[in-house]
């Protein structure tokens, strides 16, 4: 049991909590679990405790109570086990500047116990566009350079977890392309994802599964598309040929807003619910005389869903 | 035990030091030259010889302690701190190695370079004066001690340090005078009794005492004194690191 435990998930976190001195309560009883393989998105406002969550997973924060296993190893009482697997790209561009890049990738292979592989580091350097800048000082990159450095350099010992800590704040799009492309390239590897993202829509399209985090405790962890179809929302919205007034009496039965023009009439339903009656309102409009010059359905963002859902937890 | 962290943290630190050449080997080298230029050869020639040692040649030891000392120290802080202050520090402090094996890399890099400064000093040395060496075995083992033990103190300054101004207190105001002070210029002999007993409190002086006595055989205090003060700062300054890691002090929260 526990060996299958340790095969699915390549992060377990369980009944986290951290206290800072200043008496701040960054986590409380947090519990997660992330599959091997699997992209996985943590979202939350600032200060919702993604940054010290990732950072007691990594070592760089204690533990405060609670316990953290990586690839079923414990983070402090097997550290250096643990430690091997991760990878993280922190969200400052936090690098010795001084340094070459060449030499500075060399450094991150070796600190995490790998034997010197020149082959492997060529190919991560080609694979963020930054060969051609084996030579240069760091000082002499631009930011989004450094940030390609600091992806090159968490991917140096070949981990099989890699934390993108806010990895496209501030990045331009070739380079968010780049890495998405990289990525993708990753999970087919088998490595397991974990990003934070203040870009939503991105989180969205890459990930798997999505966790969101306010006020240090885990409101929700679910399968993106089940997320999606839980708690998205729907909505039919109806153009009008001529304007109406008022809602006709055919119609009072369900719950629709008039638009000011009088020119629309929208109709909100959850998809795959009991209380979606999108055919009996389309009937009613038919039975009303009311005729229609278009008909659309948008569906809610992630990024909606999760603004309610912080709002909520507020 | 991750030998390829500690070569890893080992060859970065010297490499560091490559990067800044001027400043890491040419400047000590160049301000040692001149002291042996002022006090060897232009003072010392109207000195009197001390213990029979002429006093180009009786400085060296002190030299070398007093420039020992203070590259050992701002070295060691240097290459903590730098880190710490850019963030860079997380990568070391994420992967897989132990206090002891970061200590090693990088306290054993700072003090690689005082011993290969050391090593420059002496050969510059004998252009200005002619010196011989006694005790070359305890000559090396008091070198080595004095630059692990100084680049220990240096590593502890880096991570408690908060600001660059902080990080050269210490080498500035307090190593530096306690060298001056130490007998790296004088016998402390030729003190006043009263001031003979006062310097017997500077610890210096018995580093000094130790290694000068390997080059000619004369020494202030006891060749036993001066090893078990050495090796009681080493103690000191491991059980601090050791403290500093076990507790998260300034490294983690």
């Amino acid at each position: 049991m526990e060996t299958q435990v340790m095969e699915n998930h390549i992060i377990d976190v369980r009944n986290l909590s951290k206290k800072y001195p200043s008496g701040f309560q960054a986590l409380n009883q947090v519990n997660l679990q992330i599959k091997r393989g699997e992209i996985f998105a943590l979202l939350g406002p600032n200060g919702a405790g993604k940054t010290t969550l990732i950072s007691i997973i990594c070592g760089l924060v204690n533990v405060g109570e609670g316990q953290v296993l990586v690839g079923g190893y414990d983070v402090i009482k097997d550290y250096r086990q643990a430690r091997k697997q991760i990878g993280l790209v922190p969200q400052e561009l936090a690098i010795d500047v001084f340094a070459f890049v060449w030499n500075t990738m060399v450094f991150s292979r070796g600190v995490f116990g790998k034997p010197r592989d020149d082959a492997y580091l060529e190919e991560i350097l080609k694979a963020l566009s930054l060969w051609d800048k084996r030579h240069a000082k760091i000082q002499f990159l631009s930011g989004g350079m450094k940030r390609r450095v600091l992806i090159a350099k968490a991917l140096a010992h070949e981990p099989e977890v890699l934390f993108l800590d806010e990895p496209t704040a501030g990045v331009d799009v070739e380079l968010r392309r780049d890495m998405w492309r990289l990525v993708e390239k990753l999970r087919q590897r088998g490595t397991t994802i974990i990003l934070t993202t203040h870009y939503i829509e991105e989180a969205e399209e890459i990930a798997d599964r999505i966790g969101i985090i306010n006020h240090g405790e885990i409101l929700l962890v679910e399968n993106k598309r089940e997320l999606m179809k839980k708690l998205g929302r729907k909505q039919l919205i109806l153009q009008l040929q001529h304007p109406i007034k008022q809602i006709p009496s055919e119609l009072n039965g369900f719950v629709l807003q008039l638009g000011e023009d009088g020119k629309t009439l929208t109709y909100d339903y959850v998809d795959n619910q009991p209380t979606n009656h999108v055919t009996e309102v389309l009937a009613a409009i038919h039975r009303s005389g009311i005729e229609l010059s278009d008909v659309q359905t948008k569906q809610s963002t992630l990024e909606q869903i999760f603004v309610s859902l912080v709002e909520e937890s507020k | 035990m991750n030998w390829y962290a500690i070569k890893a943290i080992y060859l970065s630190e010297l490499h560091r030091s490559w990067r800044t050449p001027l400043q890491s080997i040419a400047s000590p080298v160049l301000s040692t030259s001149l002291y042996f230029i002022v006090f060897g050869s232009a003072i010392g020639s109207a000195m009197t010889e001390i213990g029979g040692v002429s006093y180009g040649a009786f400085i060296i030891p002190g030299l070398i302690m007093l420039m020992v000392l203070t590259e050992s120290t701002s070295n060691a802080s240097f290459g903590i701190y730098m880190p710490k202050w850019s963030g860079a520090i997380y990568e070391v402090l994420s992967a897989p190695v132990s206090a002891f094996e970061i200590v090693v890399g990088y306290v054993g890099a700072a003090a690689t370079k005082s011993i290969i400064l050391a090593m420059l000093i002496l050969l510059t040395a004998k252009l200005f004066v002619d010196y011989s060496i006694l005790h070359p075995l305890w000559m090396m083992l008091f070198l080595v001690l004095t630059c692990v033990t100084f680049s220990m103190l240096g590593f502890i300054l880096g991570v408690v340090a908060d600001g660059f101004e902080k990080l050269q207190v210490i080498p500035l105001m307090v190593v530096t005078p306690l060298a001056f002070l130490g007998g790296t210029f004088y016998s402390i002999s030729m003190l006043p009794e009263f001031w003979q007993k006062v310097t017997l409190f500077n610890p210096v002086v018995y580093l000094v005492s130790g290694f000068r006595w390997s080059f000619y055989g004369t020494a202030d205090v006891s060749l036993t004194l001066s090893l078990v003060m050495i090796s009681t700062f080493l103690i000191i300054f491991m059980v601090f690191i050791w403290w500093i890691f076990k507790t998260g002090y300034k490294v983690k929260i």
